[in-house]
């Protein structure tokens, strides 16, 4: 499974002054799509919640971070903040997914169909893997069954693989399950 | 027209499309209205798209998501494979691979099988024609 998101935790300070021997070091987790975005993303972030710039700071470390069970099932809640035509707004949203890159990347996908919100007017502000029980959103709980049973109600009839594929079929396909 | 096979955990289902093309596999858990975790003896558990998947009759009884070994504990329990090998679907199957990885020899021997058999039947023919005639 490869993920277009990828979480890098970044780590960096001030440059070291006169004044200011051991300027204190900041470390930030965030999703981008390669490190150059994700240094970049942080240098942004940063700016804004300290008085130092790229220009006069220094990046320390800068790793990604995987999943450490990507074979477990998890109900993962992400705090977002976006902009809208008309300003800015907080959202929670909830996902199940087998990994947290999964799970941001229904996110980003979903903001963009349901608000037509694209990926720089996203802000990701928080995530964490929710128990079942502390779950706000139907859409999820509906899931939490140990017997779940369900039909396949509409059956796809698909070359196996896309090389097969032809424009035309001699006959009409039966979807029935 | 009611449904008789259900996405459950516990379903066989074989693979129809991907990297996994062929392959059984048992759903261990629903993660979403697309998509579930499926396990086979060979394989990591990993999740797959309902739209790869074809669901069979044979359903086992495990829990939500088994540890490997009672997964294949479960598996030969039931005794899957040869539920599937021994099923119209399964044996189909099995002689599709076969006659896919024939060579130029074994095919010869098929012409020949072929024509004996063609020529059995109607010898066969020929006397209860000469019976109904007769």
């Amino acid at each position: 499974m490869s993920y277009k998101y990828h979480q890098f935790q970044v780590v960096g300070r001030g440059l070291p002054t006169e004044t200011e021997e051991q300027p204190k070091i900041y470390r930030m987790k965030l999703w981008a799509t390669n490190e150059v975005r994700a240094k970049s993303k942080f240098w942004y972030y940063l700016r804004k919640l300290k008085k130092v710039k790229k220009s006069n700071g220094q990046m320390l470390a800068i790793n990604e971070i995987f999943e450490k069970n990507p074979t477990t099932i998890k109900n993962y809640g992400i705090w977002l903040r976006y902009q809208s035509r008309t300003g800015y707004h907080n959202m929670y949203k909830e996902y199940r997914d087998t990994t947290l890159n999964g799970a941001i990347e229904q996110m980003y996908t979903e903001m963009a169909s349901r608000h037509r919100v694209r990926h720089h007017c996203i802000q990701v502000i928080k995530t964490a893997t929710i128990p079942a029980k502390l779950c706000k959103r139907e859409s999820t709980k509906q899931f939490h069954n140990s017997k779940i049973k369900f039909p396949l109600v509409f059956k796809k009839v698909r070359p196996p693989t896309r090389k097969l594929k032809t424009t035309y079929k001699a006959s009409r396909p039966n979807l029935f399950v | 027209m009611p449904f008789k096979r259900y996405v459950e955990i516990g379903r066989i289902a074989l693979v129809n499309y991907g990297k996994d093309y062929g392959k059984l596999v048992v759903i261990v858990d629903v993660i979403d209205q697309n998509r579930a975790l499926v396990d086979a003896p060979d394989m990591v558990r990993g999740q797959i798209n309902f739209k790869r998947l074809t669901l069979t009759d044979i359903k086992i009884d495990i829990k939500r998501v088994p540890n490997k070994k009672t997964l294949i504990a479960a598996l030969e329990a039931a005794d899957v494979k040869n539920k599937w090998e021994s099923s119209s679907w399964g044996r189909k199957l099995i002689v599709q691979k076969k006659r896919a990885s024939l060579n130029d020899f074994d095919r010869f021997k098929i012409m020949l099988a072929k024509i004996k058999k063609a020529g059995v039947v109607r010898q066969e023919l020929a006397k209860l024609k000469k019976e109904t005639t007769a």
